[in-house]
């Protein structure tokens, strides 16, 4: 099954490396990891998506908290939880397609960001099978570059992850 | 008082009461060296390779309870060293590992000697830190010795860059009492209410058995296990890792179980209906054939680390805390007794166990002329009066030690259980005989294993340890033969190793005694002549019969009801 796990860590140089580290040595896998400071700069907040039976994910947390580094962590798809991914996408748009492109990007509500005679970059935020909904949706061969920054996530309700 | 960064290691070390060193010196270490040389309370033990460096304050840890602390130079100081610390983070032994680094402008640009030790070592260390400013070096060591020695311990590695160490520059120097980590808090107190849940069910078990390891060793709950296990009168068997804990002696003791743990302890192991598992961490040398351990039991686990509990094994009853303290906790609830052991039970269990017991399963011929391993170390058991600390490299002689030399108290049996290190032996021997020089220390080891760290015997010679080398030689990497004759029809692909030094002479040319004995009948004379020379390193070569194998033995993927006894016989 498909988890978020949601990492709250010292902002030290090797942190990352560490985590990292764990997955490939234990042969877990990673889907998609993001990674930036929070609005405390000695901590880094890191959503990382993992896929395993719950005893390959509940081996993954224990050893995530073991790591000297990491502060605390939840696996959000415990509770409810909300999740986010933003996609820059390049498309071929020509003369004939420039209609129908723009129209898909509204129902998807994204935004074209840059235009050129010959193509569109399209802005698509929300979860990650959205984006995936879009990629599937428009022609194969329009495009031209699809950029993901794999999923952030956040817990429902007025509790937060913090020291 | 202002000290430079060399001079801060130093103090940092006596501040925190070490008093031995083991390293080599370098480049980047050459500021550090600089401020050992000006003192006296820090004492430097020079190896002949960083590899022994490791080895040796690993085994000084194991000997003491106390971190071992190891000091080596930048890229190959540092990669040697690696072998060492892998050993000693997978059994969890408290170490300090300073190793220099290029200077920090130069980092990155391949320098001379560089190599990125925090990266080559950060999946064999607890924890790791490079050092960049000189500010942060007194706190970061106190952070290291608290980080090792606290919770589940393990190596840390302090990489530090040359230009820290500078003597021109000097700050004020503090070394704090204390750290706290608000990202490391490891847990102090196991949960009462699990505890008692526990005993609970200990109390209704009819064959149960205590599964301890080397956590109980590292937590020194040697006397709460004891006293525990006597009490409610349940068997106990103990890991690789464990021996000692409880008496080899002891009325209760089954011998140690897996891959080659006695008859009775993994026969009881498969039937029993209450495990307690303390301080262990079902490793598959220890669990043959997961599928098929322990089919009947509910499994209690107590271990001080979370990730150590349903790793291999689900466990039933999870207690997460320090091991003495649990023990201790338990043994009370014990004691105040709402409930007792099921005596009739426990009667019934016992004489099952007697059964497996008169197997005999350790028995060897011993008449033969040709020496067998197994008596080698039962006369070094006779003659050191079962007293020694015993260190061992790994392979056949390490099963032999382990299964013969009956250990009676912890820490006397020290040894690479997790990463099977060879080469370990001897290095180990002298961070023990550093720590305790009056006490009798034994290396048992192989012909192939010795020459991985031969080159210590002028370690050895320059501090005057006066370890005693049991040299069981068989010629062969004798496990690695035994596999081969088992599994691969004797096929015994590069495992011979009949070209060796003449051992007598090599131990003589390093300016100790040496000496070779190969007849059953001058083995007990031999062994007491190797250990009536007080004050000098005897390396006893004993030539013994080639052909001995481990038993009994659980062949790969079996369980534990599945042994093999004797040479030639079938499953049991």
């Amino acid at each position: 099954m498909r988890h978020i796990i949601s990492i709250l860590m010292e902002n030290e140089s090797g942190a990352l490396a560490r985590v990292a580290n764990l997955f490939t040595a234990r042969g877990y896998n990673i889907e998609s990891l993001t990674v930036a400071p929070t609005e405390d700069q000695s901590l880094s907040r890191m959503t990382l998506v993992t896929r395993g039976s719950d005893e390959i994910i509940e081996q993954i947390t224990k050893q995530l908290n073991k790591l000297i580094d990491v502060v605390k962590l939840v696996d959000l798809t415990e509770g409810g939880h909300l999740e986010r991914e933003m996609m820059l996408i390049k498309l071929r748009a020509e003369r004939t397609q420039r209609e129908e492109i723009k129209r898909l990007v509204d129902i998807f509500r994204g935004k074209i960001i840059d235009v050129t005679d010959t193509s569109y970059t399209v802005e698509l935020t929300g979860a990650a099978s959205k984006l995936n909904a879009f990629v599937e949706a428009v022609n194969e061969e329009l495009i031209i570059e699809v950029v993901r920054t794999g999923p952030s996530g956040i817990g429902r309700g007025p509790k937060g992850l913090g020291l | 008082m202002e000290l430079s960064g060399g001079e801060i290691i130093v103090q940092c070390l006596k501040d925190e009461g070490v008093e031995h060193v083991f390293g080599y010196p370098g480049g980047a270490v050459l500021h550090i060296y600089d401020a050992i040389f000006k003192q006296k309370d820090v004492k430097h033990i020079l190896v002949r390779h960083e590899q022994a460096a490791g080895h040796a304050a690993d085994g000084y840890a194991r000997a003491t309870g106390k971190p071992g602390v190891m000091l080596v130079t930048s890229g190959p100081g540092a990669t040697n060293a690696v072998t060492g610390i892998a050993t000693a983070f997978m059994d969890s032994i408290p170490m300090v590992v300073l190793t220099g680094q290029v200077p920090t402008p130069v980092i990155g640009s391949d320098a001379f000697q560089e190599v990125d030790t925090v990266g080559i070592t950060r999946p064999c260390v607890k924890h790791n830190f490079l050092v960049k400013r000189l500010e942060d070096l007194a706190e970061t060591i106190k952070k290291a010795f608290y980080i090792a020695t606290t919770g589940r311990p393990g190596p840390v590695v302090i990489d530090i860059p040359k230009d820290i160490t500078d003597p021109g520059v000097k700050i004020p120097y503090h070394y704090p009492s204390k750290v706290r980590m608000r990202s490391y808090n490891p847990v102090v107190k196991g949960h009462l209410g699990q505890i008692k849940k526990a005993v609970k069910i200990m109390m209704e078990a009819e064959r149960p058995v205590f599964y301890t390891g080397g956590g109980v060793v590292l937590d020194d709950a040697a006397k709460p296990l004891t006293d525990l296990v006597d009490t409610l009168g349940f068997p106990i068997t103990q890991t690789l890792m464990g021996l000692g804990a409880y008496p080899g002696s002891g009325k209760h003791f089954l011998g140690m179980l897996g891959m080659h743990g006695t008859y009775e302890a993994n026969m009881a192991m498969h039937e029993t209906d209450v495990l307690i598992a303390v301080g262990a961490r079902f490793d598959d040398r220890v669990t043959g054939h997961v599928k098929q351990f322990c089919p009947d039991a509910t499994i209690i686990h107590i271990d001080i680390d979370p990730s150590s509990i349903s790793k291999n094994v689900r466990v039933d009853i999870p207690i997460v805390g320090p091991v003495k303290q649990v023990l201790r906790d338990m043994l009370k609830v014990v004691n105040e007794g709402e409930n007792n052991p099921k005596n009739q039970a426990l009667k019934q269990w016992w004489e099952q166990i007697e059964k497996w017991r008169s197997m005999d399963c350790l028995k060897y011929d011993q008449s033969s002329d040709l020496i067998k391993p197994q008596q080698a170390v039962e006369v070094l058991h006779k003659v050191t009066k079962g007293d020694a600390y015993v260190t061992s490299d790994v392979g056949q002689h390490q099963m032999f030690a382990a299964q013969f030399y009956r250990f009676d108290k912890p820490r006397r049996w020290i040894n690479s259980g997790g990463l099977g290190t060879m080469g370990f032996g001897l290095p180990a021997a002298m961070g023990v005989q550093m720590a305790f020089p009056k006490a009798e220390v034994a290396v048992v080891t192989g012909e192939s294993s010795i020459q991985m760290c031969i080159q210590e015997l002028a370690t050895c010679l320059q501090y005057e340890l006066p370890i005693k080398i049991i040299l069981l030689n068989n010629g062969y990497m004798g496990m690695v033969r035994q596999w081969q004759e088992f599994f691969y029809e004797s096929r015994y692909s590069q495992s011979g190793m009949s070209v060796t030094p003449d051992f007598v002479k090599l131990t003589e040319s390093y300016g100790h005694v040496g000496m070779r004995v190969d007849k059953t009948k001058d083995l007990e004379g031999a062994m007491k002549e190797a250990f009536s020379h007080k004050d000098r390193l005897v390396f006893l070569d004993v030539v013994v019969d080639p052909a001995e194998n481990v038993y009994p033995m659980i062949a790969a993927g079996k369980g534990h009801h599945e042994m093999y006894l004797s040479p030639g016989s079938e499953l049991v």
